[in-house]
């Protein structure tokens, strides 16, 4: 009935897990009161689980990302933590099983479920407006790729309680996550969650993909794209070109786990190797698929604040582009201890080092528009500061790994986490950070406090040099990564080091967590009445009110220049009502997402546990609810022109008030 | 910045409000099939570096029997035929044809299936199972991969029938049939790929 699934699976005895299981439960249980008791389960349902809406579905991302990153972050600390005690003779208080457990924990979570739901919300707040759409090509598969996002993160929390996670690290270590090395549930839950997110994954980038080559608004023309409209063209393209790989290779590891194969084995003709390759085949574009839209945040945010043209958009073009097509060169530099030919390696080293030069063009191109610009300090800029200067370090420390001979002697080290870590998090988090900050007026009608969003930044930039600086140290000093427990006690002063960095980090966290209550309480004083919250939008996000209409565009403009919205404010044909509205048409609610999510975790955790009944039963449910699901054509409603002329007449009334008195002032 | 709320400016047309839903889903479903494309060249690829391990068991020469292929791919590629007419029909508007030609395309995909099914059983009961070596779990996977995709085929077949048969053919209809055209001469596609690569290149 229950498959593998006993009692005896609940970790009870272990006080740290139970702890963290009965916290975050009852932090869900709170918050599902608190639901109940204000009777919003129906608002809940109607406006926002069962929402098509791209702006609602980039929320809800955005809110699983952050929520994700706690759980993952709380990994971190416990990570620094042991570290910090585990030397010589003190072995810290997680088992080394435990220990395990959580840097692949770490891993996944931050990967697959803080960096992809942060950049594909993003995406989903911020596209359909850019390029003057109203919603994206296929708004019933943006809910499904969202609850499939959803059903994995629901996987990898269960796992915390019901059984354990995988040891084999996040990226997989063949063959210890083989059935024969790992007979427990661990890989299986890992392998799920990553498989069921990466799906809904590939469909998103398929989504926006389409929805930027098929919807813009006429007149954008490929060279009048925004910039972070491009980064999410060459990051959809990468999703569509990698994450079929990762898809093949779990789904291998899955039959090698499942039914006895041999394809990462390391006998009956396996190849433990292969399974190297097929990772990095998609990890390493993976890395391009959260960097990219970051720097497209950082483009814009950039021009925005220092009230200029981007400089160099063209170049800023062909080096996204360029870096599109490298990504898929490099991979091998992950493994280039593997026992490649010399030549191999070189062939991987130099393209890792051509890398280099679109990255540092976008580099200058950003410093350059800073150049003669007035530049406002707002939070946002500031993230890009200080993304401009931690990230050159981590550019310089990846030029040297690229080299092979280097990389052999800090392969694996703490160094390499140091890296990673330097590209990663001002790369792509503080991009997100940046958008988070630079869009949320936008899509809530009002600013984030500047001062708690200053302190965040602060707490995040120098907890990250503490932090990691340490960690390039100790991999020179030869520390490996993954170690639970040392003996080598001259690494402790660096690990305390680099404990305390991650509690300073934890300070910034508190200071977002801080900025949002804030500001929420502050919503009056901050309020943003004309649409062009920072009074310098250039792109057409800017055009619409704050929060935009569910139509986003009552009229569909026409584009003329790149930086349309700066245009029409120059040339005066900014904020002018349209003589007449029509009908538009939107996509309805549907409840297919949610359900097919549900049906996913599920299924998931039907496989992980072998509860055989349950997974065909899903499985059933879900080809099932795809198929009543196609032979609906009708799914959509109609606003009719009187609704629509309402809506704008009372947006166009706030607007006049808003403008005379920025005029007076 | 011009400030002044204007009543009348009217730079704008409704043209470009309403977007060809039948081109974007099958421009879409282009997309997803090229994604697929890359997923099926894993599949070759992993045949392509394990394919010979055969750890001391069987290899393709002893198993692939090149006539039962030659049978079986030719089910697979009349269907594709039977396809093409449908399509042709159902341009034409005769709804009955369409139905008559689904099923004997569903009919044939079966056939297909169900000598592959067929050899992979006697292969099993031959102590040639996908457990055995890397190479018969290349294959296995590689080949059942695409039946799968068939079978999917099929099952998607059987829904078109069914909403046909309740709907006539509709504009959302004809638009769903031509994106399972696509999937169909893909599949085909794919096809002629495993059977140079996976069984020709095994025998020769």
């Amino acid at each position: 009935m229950f498959g593998k699934l006993t009692l005896s699976d609940i970790p009870y005895n272990d006080p740290i897990i139970m702890g963290a299981v009965v916290s975050a439960s009852l932090a869900g249980l709170v918050i599902i009161a608190l639901i109940t008791y204000f009777k919003k389960w129906p608002y809940l349902w109607h406006e926002w689980l069962t929402s098509v809406d791209h702006k609602r579905i980039g929320v809800m991302y955005i809110v699983l990302a952050l929520v994700m990153m706690l759980r993952g972050f709380a990994d971190a600390l416990m990570m620094r933590g042991q570290q910090a005690m585990a030397a010589g003779a003190d072995h810290g208080y997680l088992t080394a099983h435990h220990y395990d457990q959580i840097f692949g924990s770490h891993g996944t979570i931050m990967i697959i479920f803080v960096a992809m739901p942060f950049v594909i919300g993003l995406m989903n707040l911020v596209i359909p407006h850019q390029i003057g759409a109203r919603d994206v090509a296929f708004p019933v598969l943006n809910s499904v790729s969202f609850w499939l996002t959803v059903a994995g993160a629901g996987l990898i929390m269960i796992s915390l309680g019901v059984g354990e996670f995988t040891n084999a690290g996040w990226f997989g270590i063949a063959p210890l996550f083989e059935k024969t090395y790992n007979p427990g549930v661990g890989v299986d839950y890992w392998m799920w969650a990553f498989q069921i997110a990466g799906v809904g994954s590939l469909l998103s980038g398929v989504n926006f993909l389409v929805t930027i080559v098929k919807m813009r608004a006429p007149g954008m023309t490929w060279m009048k794209l925004p910039l972070f409209t491009w980064t999410t063209v060459t990051t959809n393209v990468l999703m569509i070109l990698s994450f079929p790989v990762i898809t093949g290779a779990l789904f291998l590891l899955t039959l090698d786990r499942y039914l006895g194969m041999h394809f990462f084995t390391n006998d009956m003709g396996g190849n433990m190797m292969m399974w190297n390759n097929l990772f990095w085949m998609w990890g390493h574009p993976e890395v391009y698929i959260v960097v990219l839209p970051s720097f497209g945040i950082f483009s814009e945010v950039v021009a925005t604040f220092s009230r200029k043209k981007l400089f160099g958009y063209v170049s800023l073009v062909w080096a996204t582009a360029a870096i599109m097509i490298l990504s898929f060169t490099v991979w091998l530099h992950h493994f280039f201890t593997m026992g490649n030919t010399v030549n191999v390696n070189i062939f991987f080293g130099i393209a890792t080092m051509l890398i280099a030069i679109p990255t540092g063009v976008k580099v200058y191109d950003w410093l350059f528009t800073m150049y003669r610009g007035r530049i406002t300090f707002t939070t946002p800029m500031y993230w890009v500061l200080g993304f401009l200067t931690i990230f050159v370090i981590g550019g310089m420390t990846g030029v040297l790994m690229a080299i092979p001979p280097a990389d052999f002697v800090v392969h694996n080290s703490l160094f390499l986490i140091a890296h990673f870590h330097n590209m990663l998090i001002p790369g792509a988090l503080f991009g997100y950070f940046a958008g988070f900050a630079y869009w949320f007026p936008k899509v809530f009608g009002f600013k984030l406090d500047e001062k708690w969003g200053k302190r965040a930044f602060w707490g995040w930039s120098i907890g990250f040099l503490v932090a990691f600086m340490p960690l390039y140290v100790l991999g020179f000093m030869g520390m490996p990564r993954r170690m639970a427990h040392y003996d080598t006690m001259a690494w402790q002063p660096w690990l305390i080091a680099a404990a305390v960095g991650a509690l300073i980090i934890g300070l910034g966290i508190l200071a977002q967590g801080m900025q949002i209550f804030v500001s929420i309480r502050d919503r009056k004083k901050n309020v943003d009445l004309t649409g062009d919250s920072w009074g310098d939008g250039r792109t057409l996000e800017w055009m619409s009110s704050s929060p935009p209409p569910v139509y986003n565009f009552a009229v569909i403009p026409k584009v003329n220049e790149l930086d349309e919205w700066w245009a029409m404010k120059e040339n005066g044909t900014a904020y002018q009502r349209p003589a007449e509205y029509h009908d538009i048409h939107m996509p309805k609610n549907v409840a297919r997402g949610p359900i097919i999510g549900g049906l996913v975790l599920a299924f998931g955790f039907a496989m992980v546990w072998y509860i055989w009944w349950l997974a065909i039963a899903a499985m059933i449910g879900i080809i099932a609810t795809v198929i009543i699901g196609s032979s609906h054509d009708d799914e959509e409603y109609i606003i009719p022109a009187a609704e629509v002329k309402r809506i704008e007449d009372e947006r166009f009334e706030q607007l006049a008030a808003a403008l005379e008195e920025k005029k007076n002032n | 910045m011009n400030t002044n709320v204007s009543q009348n400016a009217s730079v704008h047309t409704a043209d470009a409000e309403h977007h060809d839903h039948g081109e974007i889903r099958t421009f879409g479903f282009w997309i997803y099939l090229m994604s697929d494309l890359v997923l099926f060249s894993v599949l070759f690829a992993t045949y392509a570096v394990i394919g010979f391990n055969s750890a001391g068991g069987p290899t393709g020469k002893d198993l692939f029997d090149l006539p039962y292929l030659f049978v079986e791919t030719m089910f697979l590629l009349v269907s594709s035929v039977a396809f093409g007419l449908t399509m042709i029909a159902m341009h034409n508007g005769k709804q009955k044809q369409v139905i008559i030609g689904l099923i004997i395309t569903a009919l044939l995909g079966l056939g297909f299936i169900g000598m592959e099914i067929n050899e992979f059983v006697n292969m099993i009961h031959d102590g040639a199972g996908p457990d055995r070596s890397g190479f018969l779990s290349a294959f296995f996977t590689l080949v059942g991969t695409h039946g799968a995709h068939v079978t999917f085929g099929i099952i998607w077949i059987a829904t078109m029938i069914g909403q046909i048969a309740k709907s006539g053919i509709t504009e959302g209809i004809s638009s769903r049939m031509m994106r399972l055209s696509l999937f169909w001469h893909f599949l085909d596609i794919v096809w002629i790929g495993v059977f140079s690569f996976v069984y020709l290149m095994h025998v020769i």
